[in-house]
């Protein structure tokens, strides 16, 4: 029981991150159509500015400004990058965005080195929350759960209640229809992608400490928030949102499987033979990978994804 | 007028081989990871070498005459790119590498320098691994262009299963590791060992995971919790350890870590106080092994690279074992370093190292010792500014590290 609540919380902690990692993906690739392949080299700016902004003026303000600043460099990005290569067609957009998640981490190497840098929990938010059975929960992975939600509440709030979320709904599915209607599209994508970046930069603020920041923090995530993409549906938030959780439970419980392969086919009534080096791996091992094996069966038996709304 | 031109050029030729010949240095290759999620690893153990061949070697009259120095080549921490930078190295006329993160690094490199010695007798390499503990690197695969001056994790198990042997509070006991050699070797000593001395005690789970990519060890810390394991066995470095152990702390997991590394590298950092009396280390050394030099040597290395405490002893070990070598045989060349690091008997700060001619293992007093509050006296020193610091629990003399091999080596 204690073993199940614990992993429970752990997985939300991290599908919730994750969410917040893939939410700006989803909201740029269903609306733009741009697979933003450095959309993960936002994530470890908004790590490596918060870092920098704690050692001058301290956590709490880099938590704002970190994640406004990558924003804005999104923004400057999209208006005098992506949108040039959008001329040239999608495949240009795809080689810019690639090259861009290389170069922004040779950026991080000149800046900073090749060494994790020392980004630390604020002293306030280091400590047990609460104990449960006798497990302790740390305050800090309840802060970014509460950061996610809060930002999922937010961004419910202004894509459906205010007029600009309207317009970004409307220019998602039909933005001949908006420009002609007067609206400037190009700004709004802009903004849209501005948006977007500053919440993979949010992610990182509160990522980045919890875990490690260095260079490498964008290749480890940036395969998984595709994954999530694929899973949760195009130009779904809400499809993100479970497909997050789902795949943050399916890391955390598959490493907690003692079973072997041998183990799951004896299950079904198969047995496979003995001493063969796969068939002794465990599921905790395998465990990596299921998050890649559960996107090829979606791709394959549900294209559009869990809640999908359009095929492509 | 012409030939006299001709003539101070060419003297003014000769005069700058000489002179450059007389400036020439020994050049070690470092080939380890220096950027990846061992970067930090990588980067501590260069500085580590320089700093050792500049005040144990250059300030003190170099190798006959000639400076030692250290280049890094960075691998990655990837066997391939290992053996691409081994060529590289061999390409820039080093004739000398040192690597040791990562036994599946390490195996790539022997083999490689095997090889290249086969086809290029005049321009053989000698490989010094100062870390990798895989203990089949000086047994079934031992060569003789590859000396290990790190205990290997048979001898580093023997002495943590004999510690185990006589503490009858241990009762089941959780393996984690990472999912390569290394990681592998240590389950299996831990459990052979265990099972030869405390048949009592049982192995209640035993978990490989990914290198250097789980960034959240929370759902393993969990598992361990929900085993009841009172005791967890970690062969873990870098960042695989620190962030264990920062989970660990995390959950108020309240089982006792054996582990070879907690010593340095952020390790003690990530547990701080909740370290206290939890966490324990098999090394060659710690900050508070009484010693003559080591401990203004590494106060002096702390001071002069913030943030990277000095860890490896074994470095320096090997740093002076060198260029005794070298001086003694007279020679640079590999072949004849190589002959006279056989047998070679090193005083060093805490005894005496002794390099075996059979299998070419480096022989050495280890220390167990826990994380304890730093009280002035025992604890002198704390680790890498935490308050806490390493208490010695138990010695292993030279002697008593020493365990066969089934080493056949073959030779020039």
């Amino acid at each position: 029981m204690e073993f199940v609540v614990m992993s429970l919380l752990n997985g939300i902690t991290y599908g919730l991150l994750l969410f917040m990692l893939s939410s700006g993906l989803t909201l740029i690739f269903s609306m733009m159509g741009i697979l933003n392949f450095a959309h993960a080299s936002f994530y470890m700016l908004g790590a490596y500015f918060a870092y920098q902004i704690s050692t001058w003026i301290g956590f709490w303000p880099g938590l704002l400004v970190a994640p406004l600043v990558v924003g804005a460099v999104g923004a400057a990005i999209e208006r005098y990058g992506l949108r040039r290569a959008h001329r040239f067609g999608h495949v240009a957009e795809l080689l810019f965005t690639f090259g861009l998640a290389f170069l922004v981490e040779e950026i991080v190497h000149l800046i900073w080195g090749k060494v994790a840098v020392d980004y630390r929990i604020p002293v306030e938010l280091d400590g047990t929350l609460f104990t449960l059975f006798d497990t302790s929960f740390p305050i800090y992975k309840g802060f970014m759960m509460l950061i996610s939600v809060g930002m999922l509440l937010a961004l419910y709030m202004l894509l459906t209640r205010t007029r600009i979320g309207l317009i970004i709904q409307a220019a998602l599915t039909k933005p001949d229809m908006v420009e002609a209607l007067g609206h400037n599209v190009p700004r709004i994508f802009m903004l849209v992608f501005g948006g977007g970046t500053a919440l993979a930069g949010l992610a990182g603020v509160i990522g980045g400490n919890a875990f490690v920041t260095e260079p490498g923090m964008a290749a480890a995530v940036g395969s998984i928030v595709f994954v999530v993409v694929v899973v949760g549906g195009l130009g779904s938030l809400g499809g993100a949102f479970v497909a997050s959780l789902l795949i943050g439970c399916i890391q955390t419980f598959s490493v907690a499987m003692t079973l072997s392969i041998t183990d799951v086919f004896a299950l079904v009534g198969i047995s496979l033979p003995e001493g063969s080096q796969v068939a002794r791996l465990t599921i905790t091992q395998l465990a990596p990978v299921l998050p890649y094996v559960l996107m090829v069966a979606i791709l394959i038996f549900r294209p559009r994804g869990l809640m999908g709304a359009r095929e492509s | 007028m012409k030939s006299s031109f001709v003539k101070r050029l060419t003297l003014a030729a000769s005069v700058m081989l000489i002179g450059g010949s007389a400036a020439a240095q020994v050049k070690i290759a470092y080939i380890d990871p220096l950027s990846g999620p061992f970067a930090n690893v990588g980067d501590a153990g260069l500085k580590g070498f320089k700093e050792a061949a500049e005040i144990l070697v250059n300030q003190k009259g170099g190798i006959m005459g000639q400076k030692l120095e250290f280049t890094g080549f960075d691998n990655k921490g990837s066997p391939q790119e290992t053996q691409i930078q081994l060529k590289a190295a061999i390409d820039q006329g080093f004739r000398f590498v040192t690597l040791g993160n990562g036994s599946g690094a390490a195996h790539s490199l022997i083999d490689a320098v095997n090889k290249w010695n086969a086809r290029n007798p005049d321009k053989t390499v000698l490989f010094f691994n100062y870390a990798a503990v895989d203990p089949t690197l000086t047994n079934e695969k031992c060569s003789f262009w590859h000396f290990r001056f790190d205990a290997n994790t048979e001898m580093k198990m023997e002495a943590i299963s004999n510690f185990m042997e006589k503490d009858k509070s241990i009762k089941k006991v959780f393996i984690i590791g990472q999912d390569y050699a290394h990681g592998h070797q240590v389950a299996k000593y831990t459990k052979e060992m265990l099972a030869k001395k405390r048949k009592d005690i049982k192995i209640v789970g035993e978990d490989l995971h990914p290198i250097g990519r789980v960034k959240d060890f929370a759902p393993y810390i969990a598992k361990i919790k929900a085993s009841g394991a009172d005791t967890v066995m970690t062969g873990n470095w870098g960042n695989d350890l620190s962030l264990l152990i920062k989970a660990a702390k995390d959950a108020g997991l309240k089982a006792r870590f054996f582990t070879y590394y907690a010593g340095g590298l952020g390790t003690p950092q990530a547990m701080g106080a909740a370290g206290e009396n939890q966490v324990l280390q098999l090394t060659e050394w710690h900050m508070n092994v009484p010693t003559k030099n080591t401990e203004k040597f590494a106060q002096d290395f702390n001071k002069k690279y913030p943030g990277i405490w000095f860890y490896y002893l074994r470095v320096n070990n090997m740093v002076e074992m060198v260029a005794k070598a070298m001086n003694t045989a007279k020679s640079t060349d590999p072949k004849a370093v190589a002959l006279a690091l056989e047998d070679m008997r090193f005083q060093n700060d805490t005894g005496e190292v002794w390099m075996r001619k059979s299998d070419h293992q480096a022989m050495q007093p280890l220390y167990i010792s826990i994380f304890s509050k730093a009280d002035g006296k025992t604890v002198k020193h704390d680790s890498e500014g935490t308050g806490y610091g390493w208490k010695t629990l138990a010695s292993i003399s030279q002697r008593d590290s020493q365990l066969p091999t089934s080493c056949i080596m073959e030779r020039p």
